[in-house]
């Protein structure tokens, strides 16, 4: 390859895998910076309430006088939280969903096939408003409402991937040579969609964040007491006629920030893990 | 002990015509057997049906009077004739190999396989290369029967001789049946006592 297209002379692939390190180093000083802010430091101070940014506090502080970059740090912490344990659950639900469809028999696939069908036809927000609804709201409601709707369509790709690879000729090689459906499971179709599962699951994570963050914010999620993006998010808008802008715009800003970056950090970790662009 | 085929029919969708029909055939232990027709005339799917990759939808294969087994190691192997297909692309060789057993260095030998390709992966290596792993990949599996379907197209002459008298070397050690498909009359003369003409049975 040139070296004139490739910028400091590295190829695709490193470069993909720096950006990628250094995404993985950003998240994690976010989440553990958040979740190391003690409860005291975002405790009220009526005396300095409604304060626009200054150097004290860079994101200004809210009506009760809290300063709002520890709050939305925390809140990201907490986000990040719910949304790492739902897209877990909802990538292994997809997992097995997927490989019970393509292996399964054709009744059990039309009605996995049917049921992703409905899940993706209902608006995820409305779903996940009624399942936490149903739950009594809180970190538990929001948990399984996340969980229970994100893996449609990771399910289908998997389906679609394992279906593939079944009717590949060194698949029944392997079984003519006396292996058994677990071995192969094991041995040959896991690690083919270990790839596909790791970039699935990563990418699930914004959706679920922004999910956590917008049914929080309509009040149907996490408690208003919780330093949620959602909760800060709803709290600014009663105060933003009154002028007090950095309520709403730091939070959202930081929050979309963080999306973009995970999302960027799916996207690269896809062009490091497809061996078909080692080369690049 | 006998593989043999019983009026057997077959295709692929109940809609579509018969690709086999009331087919008859057979091989025994120690013999090799040569299969001939042009293109089209099931010759592949002859061989898939016979190791078992495929069912017949008519009449049955027996080996040794009975229904092939379709758990454990079949006794009936089949080489086919797109190596790339028939490895796992994410394996290094020697993975491959241990599929069927212990890698038995001798055979590693005689087919010309060198030791770096075992750590490879299939992209890595040309087909003609691959086929030479599937060789040794049935023939460590201690099968009875072995389908060889199209196997040495992807050889030039030389490496073609070289894999057919390890094959045949073997087949008669262990007094194995061999069936071997081929467009080329000459090879399947050369090596077989009997040839089995689908596209004029006489």
């Amino acid at each position: 390859m040139s070296r004139a297209g490739s910028g400091k002379g590295l190829n695709r692939r490193t470069k993909a895998l720096l950006l990628t390190i250094f995404l993985t180093f950003l998240m994690v000083l976010v989440y553990v910076s958040g979740s190391l802010i003690p409860e005291e430091a975002v405790g009220t101070d009526l005396q300095r309430s409604g304060q626009p940014p200054s150097w004290a506090h860079l994101f200004g502080t809210d009506n009760l006088g809290r300063d709002l970059l520890l709050r939305t740090l925390k809140g990201l912490s907490v986000s990040m939280t719910v949304g790492i344990a739902a897209s877990c659950v909802s990538a292994v639900i997809a997992i097995l969903v997927g490989i019970a469809a393509a292996v399964g028999t054709r009744a059990v696939d039309g009605a996995v096939s049917w049921l992703i069908d409905l899940m993706m036809g209902i608006p995820h927000t409305v779903l996940i408003i009624l399942i936490s609804f149903s739950l009594g709201r809180g970190l538990r409601g929001l948990l399984v409402g996340i969980a229970a709707t994100h893996w449609t369509s990771l399910a289908r790709l998997i389906r679609g991937e394992v279906m593939q690879l079944r009717s590949q000729h060194f698949i029944a090689v392997s079984r003519r040579l006396g292996k058994s459906s677990g071995w192969i499971l094991l041995h040959h179709l896991l690690p083919h969609l270990a790839p596909q599962f790791i970039v699935g699951l990563i990418l699930m994570f914004p959706h679920a964040i922004l999910h956590e963050a917008s049914v929080s914010f309509l009040g149907y999620g996490l408690a208003p007491e919780q330093p949620a993006i959602g909760i800060i998010l709803a709290e600014s808008m009663r105060y933003l006629s009154s002028g007090m802008w950095w309520m709403a715009v730091f939070p959202g800003l930081l929050l979309v920030l963080i999306v973009l970056l995970i999302d960027r950090l799916g996207e690269n970790l896809r062009s490091v893990i497809d061996p078909y662009s080692a080369q690049e | 002990m006998q593989l043999e085929a019983r009026k057997i029919s077959f295709r692929y969708h109940p809609r579509q015509p018969w690709v086999l029909k009331d087919l008859e055939f057979g091989v025994g232990q120690g013999e090799c057997v040569g299969l001939f027709a042009p293109s089209g005339y099931g010759k592949t799917t002859l061989a898939m049906l016979l190791a078992g990759y495929l069912k017949p939808v008519e009449g049955e294969i027996l080996l040794a009077g009975r229904v092939l087994p379709l758990s454990g190691v079949c006794p009936v192997q089949l080489i086919c004739q797109h190596p790339e297909q028939a490895v796992n692309p994410r394996w290094r060789l020697r993975r491959v190999l241990e599929e069927s057993g212990q890698i038995r260095e001798d055979l590693l030998d005689r087919l010309g396989i060198e030791r770096m390709w075992l750590e490879r992966f299939p992209r890595e290596l040309s087909s003609g290369e691959l086929q030479r792993f599937c060789v040794a990949r049935a023939l460590t599996s201690n099968a009875d029967f072995l389908i060889c379907d199209e196997i040495s197209a992807m050889f030039d002459v030389i490496t073609q001789a070289q894999v057919w008298s390890v094959v045949c070397h073997e087949a008669q050690r262990r007094n194995m049946g061999i069936v071997v498909i081929t467009h080329n009359r000459h090879l399947a003369q050369r090596l077989c006592s009997r040839i089995c003409d689908l596209g004029n049975p006489s």
